[in-house]
């Protein structure tokens, strides 16, 4: 295909997580590594899973397709599920080390619960998306013409939003996860496990129709308020933000009304 | 035959790159009595050891012995936290430079992945018809190639020991030479080819020899530190892209196996060649060699030292015979051959700590690392998901051995946890993920 088509979906799936690296992780050398560790724990999350899958596919050892899909479909719930479970022991591991920082460090700022939980559902989500969608993108820039065989044409487009919505929904359940743990509830963390599940299940709809897109974004602005309200947000942040103000100007305002 | 006599040398040279250094300066004199108990090392990795907490609070003496004297307690752990985080991203970016070179080589020029003969390191040949004939083969491959390194290291060492420095300064300019000039004239040509870009001679020689001239000037001589790290990166990307084209297959991951040990038992055994070196440089107070270290610090101290005799306080650690311990006595010296002084007409500047600390890899450490991922990215077709994860593994691995090092404080090696999970990642995604992954992305299904 072209390189337009290269860049553009690179751009779309990558873009915003970039962006969000560069303004807000590349600067502090602490929250790179935890970065890494997150993508590391999502790695080897992904690694137990498919060992998973395959010792199911070797043993049933049967040929037909319906199997197979059986199989896969039972290797992508399994999957979210061990991610899960690694985004939990990645919270207990952050809880424990940031436990030992606070204690030797007394002057200086340790990095906060809600930023760890930030800078891990990057790290988890940033390695998720790489991992599905860099050989498409590498395919992309060879020969070919996409949909020849009544397949959807716009197979590429599809998949980097798909990508970008499965990077995004990464970083919103940490933070919701992670704050789930904090406070002790625990239905928070049977949320973040369904609509994770309810997001994988979507992508067994056939992608002819872009249905899917359309309810996994749903979901990833439902579960971006969420995690707005949780780490802190109101309405009134949000207000003060959005018309450039600063918390005197809007106390100014409301007094002299 | 030319080529393969420099990488002899390069080899073996790259051998005892294979350590990990960090260069923290030692405490200035007058705080040295508060730093016995600490230049045994334990307790001093502030950012990581639980157990040492409560040492902390017990000796005030330590806290006011940082860097700059009368700094107020708790800010020594703060800076070593700081360091820490801070060193490990100045590691993580060259190593991450010198795969990305090679990795985009291997991707992009075909010469480097087409089979062309092998090293005579590596005289028996793979092609062979049974698998157990194969693995045989590249074991014994990896027994000519390891016994190869070990003799030549201890034929450094022992000419190290025997002071026979010009012999070894002579051999480290030839290899120099070679890389530089040869090795890149290469991959000059082959890149040339794969873009099918014209150059002629005249054009080629000016860019070539300026290249290979500054080279040698700014690794043996005196440079700008950036521009030492990036021929530093860069011989490295073409050491390891040489490996990744002339060694056999099997053999290849053999012998990632087995340099990881033999730099495990190398730094580590008390009788290790690497070791000895490390320890006989420190006797006599020496840096080791200059080019074979890759050095992220800055180093602004020792220049200033000469103008200003009262500034010698904090100037005299790098030849301080007392700090046996600590590792960084070992690079500090080194620093005025590879690093002239930008600001020689600045008398009296207090110096800041953090110019002064740095850590240290070994060039064989990067070599290795990006043969690793380089035969990833090779192999395996055409996926980049193992690549990826062999790089993540490398990162994870780089890691883990600075905080051994901040808890150890003493010269580790740093091939063996990275090559080890390098290895495992490589073998596990390429195996088991790569279908997974492949069949759900035919589906295109996401988890």
């Amino acid at each position: 295909m072209t390189a337009a088509v290269f860049f553009g979906c690179a751009f779309v799936a990558f873009g915003p997580a970039l962006a969000l690296y560069i303004f807000t992780i590349a600067t502090e050398p602490l929250r790179i590594i935890f970065l890494i560790i997150g993508a590391f724990f999502w790695l080897v999350s992904l690694l137990l899973s498919s060992f998973i899958w395959f010792m199911a596919a070797t043993l049933t050892d049967n040929k037909h397709e319906p199997r197979q899909r059986d199989l896969l479909i039972f290797g992508v719930l399994i999957s979210v599920l061990i991610q899960e479970m690694f985004r939990f022991a990645y919270y207990k591991l952050l809880k424990k080390s940031s436990e030992g920082l606070k204690s030797i460090n007394p002057g200086e700022k340790a990095p906060s619960m809600r930023l760890l939980a930030y800078v891990s559902g990057l790290g988890f989500g940033i390695m998720s998306g790489v991992f599905s969608f860099v050989n498409t993108l590498s395919d992309s820039l060879g020969p070919g013409t996409v949909g020849i065989h009544g397949d959807p044409p716009q197979f590429f487009l599809n998949s980097a939003f798909m990508t970008l919505v499965i990077i995004l929904l990464h970083m919103f359940w940490g933070i919701v996860f992670f704050d789930g743990c904090e406070k002790k509830k625990w239905y928070t963390l049977l949320a973040v496990l369904l609509t994770h599940l309810l997001v994988s299940a979507l992508t067994f709809i056939s992608p002819y129709s872009g249905l899917n897109l359309v309810l996994a974004y749903i979901i990833l602005v439902l579960t971006g308020i969420w995690a707005f309200f949780v780490s802190g947000g109101s309405c009134r942040s949000l207000k003060l933000c959005l018309l450039c103000q600063d918390k005197d100007s809007l106390l100014f305002n409301q007094r002299s009304r | 035959m030319l080529t393969f006599m420099a990488s002899d040398s390069e080899e073996e040279v790259c051998d005892e790159r294979t350590s990990l250094m960090s260069a923290e300066s030692p405490m200035p004199r007058s705080c040295q009595e508060g730093r016995q108990a600490l230049e045994n090392g334990e307790g001093a990795a502030q950012w990581r050891g639980q157990e040492s907490e409560e040492d902390h609070e017990e000796d005030p003496d330590r806290y006011a012995c940082s860097g700059v004297p009368g700094r107020p307690p708790g800010l020594e752990e703060e800076l070593t936290l700081k360091y820490g985080a801070k060193h490990v991203i100045m590691l993580f970016v060259p190593v991450t430079l010198c795969m990305i070179v090679v990795v985009a080589t291997i991707k992009s020029v075909r010469f480097y992945t087409e089979k062309n003969g092998q090293l005579i390191y590596t005289p028996f040949t793979e092609d062979t018809p049974s698998v157990g004939q194969r693995l045989l083969n590249s074991v014994l491959n990896t027994l000519i190639m390891i016994s190869v390194i070990v003799v030549m290291t201890i034929f450094l060492v022992v000419l190290y020991k025997y002071r026979c420095y010009k012999f070894i300064h002579g051999w480290l300019i030839v290899s120099s030479l070679m890389l530089l000039f040869l090795f890149t004239y290469i991959y000059l040509g082959e890149v040339l080819k794969t873009y099918n870009v014209a150059m002629d001679y005249p054009t080629l020689f000016l860019t070539f020899w300026n290249f290979g001239a500054v080279g040698m000037v700014c690794i043996h001589w005196k440079g700008p530190l950036v521009l030492q790290q990036a021929y530093l990166i860069m011989i490295s990307a073409l050491m390891a892209l040489v490996f990744i084209k002339y060694l056999p297959e099997w053999s290849a991951w053999v012998i990632l196996g087995a340099i990881s040990v033999y730099d495990l038992v190398a730094v580590l055994c008390p009788k290790g060649p690497l070791r000895m070196l490390v320890e006989t440089a420190q006797e006599r107070n020496e840096p080791i060699f200059p080019a074979l270290i890759y050095s992220s610090a800055m180093v602004w101290t020792v220049g200033m030292a000469k103008l200003d005799p009262s500034s010698q306080g904090a100037l005299q650690l790098p030849y301080d015979p007392e700090m046996e311990d600590s590792y960084d006595s070992l690079g500090e010296p080194s620093y005025p051959e590879i690093f002239e002084p930008p600001l020689p007409g600045y008398p009296g500047e207090e110096l800041e700590e953090e110019e002064e600390r740095g850590v240290k890899l070994g060039l064989g450490d990067f070599i290795f690392y990006s043969v690793l991922v380089g035969k990833a990215a090779a192999t395996g077709s055409g996926d980049w998901n193992t690549t990826l994860a062999c790089f993540v593994a490398i990162l994870i691995g780089l890691c883990l051995t600075l905080l051994l090092l901040a808890v150890f404080k003493k010269a580790l090696p740093a091939l063996p946890i990275s090559i080890t999970f390098g290895l495992i990642f490589y073998f596990s995604t390429d195996n088991l993920v790569r279908p997974f992954m492949d069949t759900l992305a035919s589906h295109q299904l996401y988890i």
